[in-house]
């Protein structure tokens, strides 16, 4: 029977799915540059039209200041793809730089089900195989509710169904690595974050923790031929690189032209107003104005590389899934604090291996989801999200209140804020007024007009006021790393090898 | 819990509010309008729009409250003269009214589920079970405050259908508890709301009257010199009642009559425009299979095919042209002798509230089989009902399982537009598969192969036959190019094939309801 009470919940979360994308997209009707919806739709067109070594190069017939490509090869594949089918429904959808700003019923229905399909292929079984391999603690109708909640996480549905995206590709094959890795099976694990890595850019996040767990395993395993099995493993990475970016490796030239797309330096520190360090310190120190953007470049990268070491190394020593997923977090949340160039939308990377903790620490996952969701607001109340937003919090709080903190709750004993001790309290005390919190810069920033000087007013106080939530969680979560039980490395492999037989 | 589901339910009926809707949803802004600017005596006269006033007066003074509140809102609405007005103002308005007024239906079911003897739960013993789905209370919950139609048909289609039944269900719980002059009042006010559910009267009648106005029974039956005549009088006097307050007013003025007339319009035809998947659906589908073959045959002219029958489903009015055309008084007989048998074994068979719901959903199947002019949206009428049933026995949660799939499904062509169509299929998904985990768990059945323990093989091969239905529908027929040329194909099929499992479940429902006579609260 749970077979069919996971179905339910899965119709129920795909549902919630095509009833978000109802809603309008990312620069709807909004001449002349449109957004993220038309930079896809003009993907496709490229794609379709052009031959790959002309998608990432400036031409008469490819205008890179108009959404040129900027996505590793994979979504230019998947761009071609789409093209195939918008060409097969109707060519007006790709024509060739005619076909820009294309918006009618349709096309948005085909948009939206290409996500659809893309969700259904890769991400949400990810979630569903996750939960039943991967959480042996837990029965069977518990593994169904942590699924339930996981597939609920609005922040995904909402920049992929609403504001238009396909995050889910990347954080699917991210998730499917980690399976595979948690499984025992390496050499898939890598192939499958070599694919997320191709797909967005922005898994590099992720890159630190899967490489020191990838060498720790190598390093520390006493049972294989430790050296035979480095090779395997750059063996495969390296074919795998080779396969996506095959039509790029003719000459060097069009490689370096993808590489200088994917890392667009020349942009600036951050972008709009993202809940990071750099943005909150501007309201202290203007920063931008104090330092060159190289000095500005190297700050980052260097404070990144520091703040990343500790649980790098931790994760390399001892190298265990558990630890992987902690390290996952704590790896792109310093990323999202403190590196160059970083989008709203980028606390996304971060929420996926959060997600993952829900059956361990569900009042601070949820917390943590609620709040990245939160921190996408200005985003989405500019594409006319606001009621999607609101109702998917108001679904998935419930939601993830039923199943771990209500008398029902099916994941019993998680449940943290019923044990009465003083420091529960506390943390139930300092989570209230956190919801308080968001609730009154919702209200605010929907509602009140900011005054006359100070226009950015509330996606400032909004982003700084996540900022400062995402710096303790990041140090919280660092802290539940460290405090795993260093495991005997060839405890794992002695583990690994009784799942392979 | 209650509020957590209704939480949970209307934040994704929120979601609903960019999507499609109907008709409708201009006749209940226009209705808004009506009552807002004309006086009460000119209400049922006001014809500007075609879309007239035909509800009874509680549902008109329903409109007229939320007038008020819209008055705030936007007041472009209330101006009889702004017809197919539809401001983002009055979009979200309307749908938050219809959310809001499910609220209601959320008391409603609350009410009904502390009656936990009813659901076969003894409430003494047995401590909140461990898992939800073996608490009968909360699937129930869910099956009524998450009924894949009302979603369907309040939240997309627009109507307030949540809130109608949240008054048949308030007054289905007051006889569980045993409040019977309440929920006397309270059907009263929803037959004033809503006419369509005199159907279902007689049931409250039979019910009411042997269970309130008699004490004493022997074998079931009445012992007639035990009658009660204050207590007759009381549930007359509160019946009496509500209706002078609903219709005295009228009756004052002198407009009785136009009321009535806007009420039932005998001028449309047998079947609505889409038949609605019921016994008349068969017949016009034999009839129409016999002229074809007479016309192949030779016997008839072929001249009476093109005429009629050929556009049949699209049009309202419909000749037969082989069978006997159908009257409303036929249609009344059918529908009359159809829920005798329950009626009767009601008032001579020993009763409790279980066999009194039985002969309340009896009487909405009948009515729906053989109603004249039904909507397809009255299996509504069954299913909501259905569902406590569903949850306190394994006979009644086998037809309720089939209705789930069945008459769900038989409301797929209400909502056409292409962006709402996977979201009719996913929640009707949903509903049918939560439907089954919770009843199968609930009923303790052992899982099968197929995993739907509750339906016999024929059942399932004749569900499963819904998959290739549909896509035949949405997608062959167009596909194979037949859509010119014979564009209602897919419609009769639908209302066919879902008549087919309808008239089945009835027949079912009606063995069970008339053979269980020691009524057990559990039938393990």
């Amino acid at each position: 029977m749970n077979n069919y009470l996971m179905g339910a919940f899965l119709f129920l979360a795909m549902s919630v799915r095509m009833l978000v994308s109802l809603g309008s997209y990312s620069g709807e009707g909004k001449e002349p540059m449109f957004g993220d919806y038309e930079a896809q739709r003009h993907w496709m067109e490229i794609t379709y039209n052009l031959p790959a070594e002309d998608w990432y190069r400036n031409s008469s017939k490819n205008d890179l200041m108009y959404w040129g490509l900027d996505y590793p090869p994979l979504t230019a594949y998947h761009s071609l793809i789409c093209g195939y089918v918008a060409n097969w429904i109707n060519p007006d959808w790709v024509k060739l730089n005619e076909s820009r700003g294309f918006e009618s019923y349709e096309h948005k229905l085909f948009m939206r089900y290409t996500v659809l399909v893309a969700d259904i292929l890769i991400y949400i079984p990810a979630v569903v195989v996750f939960c039943n391999t991967c959480l042996h603690s837990l029965d069977k109708l518990q593994q169904v509710s942590v699924a339930a909640v996981m597939l609920l996480y609005p922040g995904v549905i909402l920049i992929d169904y609403g504001h238009f995206q396909y995050n889910c590709v990347s954080l699917g094959f991210t998730l499917w690595a980690v399976i595979s890795l948690s499984a025992g099976y390496d050499l898939i694990g890598s192939m499958m974050f070599c694919f997320a890595l191709n797909y967005k850019q922005m898994e590099l996040y992720h890159a630190m923790p899967f490489f020191c767990y990838l060498l720790g395993g190598c390093c520390f395993d006493k049972k294989e031929n430790r050296f035979l099995k480095l090779v395997k493993l750059g063996f495969v990475v390296l074919l795998t690189f080779a396969v996506c970016w095959a039509p790029f490796l003719t000459n060097k030239d069009s490689m370096l032209q993808v590489l200088s797309r994917l890392f667009p330096f020349s942009r600036g520190l951050y972008e709009d107003k993202v809940a990071n360090v750099w943005c909150a310190l501007s309201v202290i120190v203007k920063m931008k104005q104090m330092f060159s953007l190289d000095t500005l470049l190297k700050m980052s990268s260097a404070s990144t590389l520091l703040c990343l070491l500790p649980s790098s190394v931790n994760l390399f020593l001892s190298p265990s899934a558990q630890r992987l997923k902690y390290a996952l977090v704590n790896s792109s949340l310093v990323f999202f604090l403190l590196s160059f160039q970083v989008h709203e939308k980028t606390i996304l990377v971060a929420s996926l291996p959060v997600l993952l903790l829900l059956p361990e620490k569900p009042s601070a996952v949820v917390w943590f989801l609620q709040l990245s969701t939160f921190s996408m607001y200005p985003l989405l109340a500019k594409d006319g999200l606001v009621l999607q937003y609101v109702a998917t919090m108001v679904l998935f709080s419930t939601t993830a209140y039923a199943m771990f903190f209500s008398e029902y709750s099916a994941a019993k004993g998680q449940n943290v804020w019923s044990q009465t001790s003083s420091r529960n309290k506390v943390c139930s005390f300092i989570f209230w007024m956190s919801c308080l919190g968001t609730g009154i810069l919702n209200v605010a920033a929907h509602q009140m007009e900011p005054p006359k000087n100070l226009p950015d007013l509330f996606p400032v106080l909004l982003a700084a006021f996540s900022c400062m939530h995402f710096i303790i969680f990041c140090i919280y979560f660092h802290f539940l790393q460290f405090k795993l039980p260093m495991a005997k490395s060839d405890l794992r492999a002695t583990k690994q090898r009784k799942k392979i037989n | 819990m209650f509020i957590i589901l209704a939480l949970v339910i209307s934040s994704i009926k929120a979601l609903c509010i960019p999507s499609y809707r109907s008709t409708d949803f201009e006749v209940h802004r226009n209705w808004l309008a009506i009552t807002h600017s004309l006086p009460v005596n000119k209400w049922y006269y006001e014809d500007t729009s075609e879309w007239t006033l035909d509800y009874p007066p509680f549902f008109a003074w329903f409109e007229w409250v939320l007038s008020k509140v819209a008055y705030y809102i936007d007041p472009a609405m209330l101006q009889l003269e702004n017809l197919n007005y539809a401001s983002n103002a009055t979009v979200v308005f309307q749908r938050c009214s219809v959310i809001f007024t499910d609220l209601l239906l959320v008391y409603a079911v609350k009410e009904c589920c502390l009656c936990r003897k009813f659901f076969g739960v003894d409430s003494k013993r047995q401590p909140p079970e461990q898992s939800l789905l073996k608490d009968a209370g909360f699937v129930v919950a869910v099956l009524l405050l998450g009924n894949f139609g009302l979603f369907l048909v309040d939240h997309i289609h627009f109507q307030y259908n949540g809130f109608l039944f949240g008054v048949l269900m308030l007054s289905v719980a007051r006889i569980l508890q045993g409040r019977i002059l309440e929920s006397a009042f309270w059907f009263s006010v929803l037959l004033n709301l809503k006419h369509i559910y005199i159907y279902m009267a007689p049931a409250y009648f039979i019910f009411l009257l042997k269970h309130y106005c008699f004490t004493q029974f022997k074998n079931g039956r009445v012992v007639y010199s035990s009658i009660q005549p204050m207590r007759l009088l009381q549930l007359g006097l509160v019946v009496a009642f509500v209706f002078a307050a609903s219709f005295g007013p009228f009756l004052a003025m002198g407009q009785l009559n136009q009321v009535l007339m806007r009420l039932f319009p005998f001028r449309r035809g047998l079947c609505h425009a889409y038949w609605a998947p019921n016994f008349w659906a068969l017949y016009n589908f034999a009839d129409k299979l016999a002229a074809l073959a007479g016309t192949k045959l030779q016997f008839l002219d072929s001249s009476v095919l093109s005429k009629s029958s050929m556009t049949a489903g699209l049009v309202q009015e419909y000749s037969h042209t082989v069978l006997p055309s159908v009257t409303p008084a036929v249609t009344f007989a059918c529908t009359v002798l159809s829920i005798l048998p329950s009626l009767i074994h009601l008032w001579i068979q020993p009763s409790n509230e279980r066999t009194f719901l039985r002969c309340l959903v009896s009487c909405a199947f009948g009515s729906f089989i053989f109603g004249w002019h039904v909507h397809e949206k009255a299996i509504l009428l069954i299913i909501i009902p259905l569902s406590l049933l569903a949850v306190g026995s394994r006979a009644d949660a086998k037809v309720f399982l089939l209705l789930a799939f069945i008459g769900h499904y038989s409301l797929f062509p209400l909502i056409f537009t292409q962006a709402e169509t996977m979201i009719k299929v996913f929640m009707f998904l949903f509903y049918a598969m939560f439907a089954n985990a919770s009843l199968s768990t609930l009923h303790k059945m052992n899982p099968r192969w197929c995993g739907m323990p509750l339906l016999n093989v024929w059942e399932l091969i004749y569900i499963m036959g819904i998959f290739p239905l549909d896509i035949y529908c949405s997608l062959g027929h167009r596909a194979l190019g037949l859509m010119e040329r014979l564009p209602f194909v897919p419609l009769m099929l639908t209302s066919v094939y879902c008549a087919v499992g309808i008239c089945y479940a009835w027949l079912r429902f009606y063995k069970i309801s008339l053979s269980n006579t020691t009524v057990k609260i559990h039938d393990e």
